[in-house]
């Protein structure tokens, strides 16, 4: 008898591969789901702080101070703000999250000092009360835009894209659209929603200094005005945010979350965030901008680790989306049972524009979103907060830093040639940094 | 407007900035209820934000955003008006003596906005409830993913008129070059018929035969994502 072989699955065609494209031949629609790239990507795991040694003096861990305020908005702003961390809570709508959900995040982030953002549907007074700082998005729907919401805001955030889908816009199912969703979007209850991808009042940078303007006019020069890009060029949308007149440039990786796009555009188009924090850093640099036009940068932080690297690159602060949401209990797998009803499992629930999440976090059905409590989940989020906040205080304590801040590209090796690249920092063990030249 | 009661503005020696500051001041019950401005000379964000009902007139030709986000206010441009004229108006009106440039009245939530010329581009784009009406023609896909209000147009609409359109009602008596996604032209019945003479003659348009007029609307075939939906 010959000895049979181990049945062959291909590399190329792996089991996601081939379910996915049994589900399009049985549909004929791409697939929509939440979340950010699962790919993966070369990440700040691919990083390493040297840490002290003869030559650098680390901080004692728990007796010297380590700085982690930031002020964001100094370049223009009459009034900007002060987050006694630098993790801020993205720009996440009501309509994609429940009302609960964004009260927690509120809770949670004003606990610990910092702000949290509106998203693609307007400003509820649920999320200005609960939240001491709330930047105001304004996106290319508009839906919900009023300037009343704006001057009420503590900074404004002018999205042309982000990292899950640069250059995408976006869709809401109706299951979602409720009375009150639906009201606040000014659209008919139940029907799927969609939110353009260009800005219906100004197209490329020279229209955008003009909106800018406008916006700071309305707000009699105030409010810190943000500029939020998915990363797909960020050394020229860098520069061209800061040529408009930006007062801070929120940079979003691939591996930042969404509330629905198409799985193929979530997968295949921007930029890791690895990758984009040093172009960024270098066109502020360029303009002599660095530190003076605030960077935040978003996409797969996940611990005080993530925030000291994207710091150490030259970010001012980072932004949470998805992380947030597992703090608030999102894809805890002591809803397995339920997870398994829908046909997936804890970690990997990621249809988020169903409204079906029984974490009743994405989700407008209200037997499900008052599963959420707001008071409990916002002390959840803002415990993660507090424990990345040590965390990367430890880190750059032990490279001798004495504000998050001061941690710089040198206190970083890279594990893979990849990662050295794209951070610019030396292979470990060696003086190397590949690639070079200009972005 | 009488001149001898109206704040006279010169923007030749007034900064822009001053003036949108003076006009966010006022109160609600304020006296200053008539302002006259001279030289806008193209400037972008004149008398933008603006909350109180006061009457602004402006001497001339403004640039973007003008009457951007105006809550209350009656803001009339003597002239042409740049990009985005009116852009989110909450309420009052603009009127706007000459032609408009691009995304007239883009995203607007409620009040009027009356253009006496023509309106270039995306007149009305993703509108939420303003009313805009154009004496003139309007150029392409005006109305684009309009969701509520109503554009009115005297002259001609260009191409993609109401390209994925959802609940704003258009109207329009010239030729319309073409209708966009998912706009198709609905029945004009006495009770749109009598909506559409209030809006005319709120606009102080009179002496227009109601008749000529054709309404355009939303086939409501994009409401649910589907594959047959997929443009």
């Amino acid at each position: 008898m010959i000895p049979p072989t181990t049945p062959r699955k291909s590399a190329t065609f792996d089991d996601y591969t081939l379910s996915e494209i049994r589900r399009a031949a049985a549909t004929g629609i791409y697939d929509i789901r939440g979340a950010g790239a699962k790919r993966k990507v070369p990440h700040f795991d691919d990083l390493l702080f040297l840490g002290a040694s003869i030559s650098r003096y680390p901080l004692e861990g728990y007796r010297e101070r380590c700085g982690t305020n930031v002020f964001l908005g100094s370049r223009y702003a009459s009034k900007p703000i002060e987050l006694k961390i630098p993790i801020t809570i993205a720009g996440m709508s009501f309509g994609s999250l429940s009302a609960n959900a964004k009260e927690a995040l509120g809770r949670g982030a004003s606990a610990m000092g910092t702000s949290t953002t509106t998203g693609d549907g307007g400003m509820t007074p649920e999320e200005r009360t609960h939240s001491s700082l709330l930047v105001y998005q304004i996106l290319p729907s508009r839906y919900g835009m009023s300037p009343d919401d704006l001057r009420r805001a503590d900074a404004v955030e002018i999205v042309v894209g982000q990292g899950a889908k640069p250059g995408g816009g976006g869709m809401l199912l109706g299951q979602k659209i409720t009375e009150r969703v639906a009201g606040m979007r000014v659209l008919p209850v139940g029907i799927d929603q969609r939110s353009a991808c260009r800005h219906p009042d100004w197209t490329g940078p020279d229209d955008l200094q003009i909106k800018i303007e406008e916006v700071r006019e309305i707000t009699d020069w105030e409010k810190p005005i943000y500029v939020k890009v998915g990363a797909s060029r960020p050394y020229y949308d860098t520069a061209l945010a800061v040529k408009a007149g930006a007062d801070v440039v929120v940079l979003d990786g691939m591996q930042g979350g969404t509330a629905a796009t198409q799985e193929v555009f979530i997968e295949n188009v921007g930029l890791p965030t690895l990758s984009s924090i040093r172009p960024a850093v270098q066109a502020l640099i360029d303009l002599g901008m660095h530190r003076k036009v605030q960077l935040i940068v978003s996409g797969g932080i996940r611990n005080g680790a993530d925030v000291a690297k994207a710091l150490a690159l030259g970010a001012d602060a980072v932004s949470i989306g998805t992380a947030a949401l597992v703090a608030l209990g999102d894809n805890d797998p002591a809803l397995e049972a339920e997870y398994r009803k829908l046909g997936t499992t804890a970690g990997a629930y990621d249809d988020w524009h169903e409204g079906r999440d029984p974490a009743g976090i994405t989700t407008q059905d209200p037997d499900l979103f008052k599963r959420l409590d707001p008071i409990k989940a916002g002390r959840r989020l803002a415990n993660y907060l507090a424990v990345m906040t040590l965390e990367a205080q430890t880190i750059a304590r032990a490279c001798g830093k004495s504000h998050l801040h001061n941690l710089e590209p040198e206190d970083l090796v890279a594990l893979t040639i990849e990662a050295a690249a794209m951070a610019r920092v030396p292979l470990a063990g060696t003086s190397w940094i590949p690639g070079g030249g200009s972005f | 407007m009488s001149a001898d009661r109206a704040e006279i503005v010169d923007l030749a020696t007034m900064p822009l900035r001053q003036l949108n500051l003076a006009l966010h001041r006022l109160r609600p019950d304020t006296n200053q209820t008539l302002w006259r401005i001279a030289n806008p000379r193209g400037r972008h964000s004149v008398a933008v934000g603006v909350d109180v009902p006061v009457t602004i007139e402006i001497d001339g030709h403004v640039g973007y955003y003008c009457a951007g986000m105006n809550k209350q206010a009656t803001v009339i441009v003597n002239g042409n008006a740049g990009v985005g004229v009116a852009e989110n108006i909450m309420s009052g009106t603009v009127h706007v003596k000459g032609d408009a440039s691009q995304s007239a009245g883009a995203t607007g939530c409620g009040g009027t906005l009356i253009i006496d010329g023509n309106a270039s581009a995306r007149c009305g784009i993703s509108m939420k409830g303003v009313d805009i009406i154009v004496r003139g023609s309007v150029g392409h896909m005006s109305a684009f993913m309009a969701q509520a209000g109503s554009l009115v147009v005297l002259g001609d609409a260009g191409e993609s008129l109401g390209d994925s359109i959802y609940e704003a009602r258009l109207y329009v008596r010239g030729k319309v070059q073409g209708l966009g996604a998912d706009c198709v032209e609905k029945p004009m019945t006495d009770h749109h018929k009598a909506k559409l003479a209030r809006k005319l003659t709120t606009a102080g348009i009179a002496g227009i035969d109601i008749g000529q007029f054709r309404r355009y609307g939303s086939a409501r075939r994009l409401y649910h994502f589907h594959v047959d939906n997929v443009y």
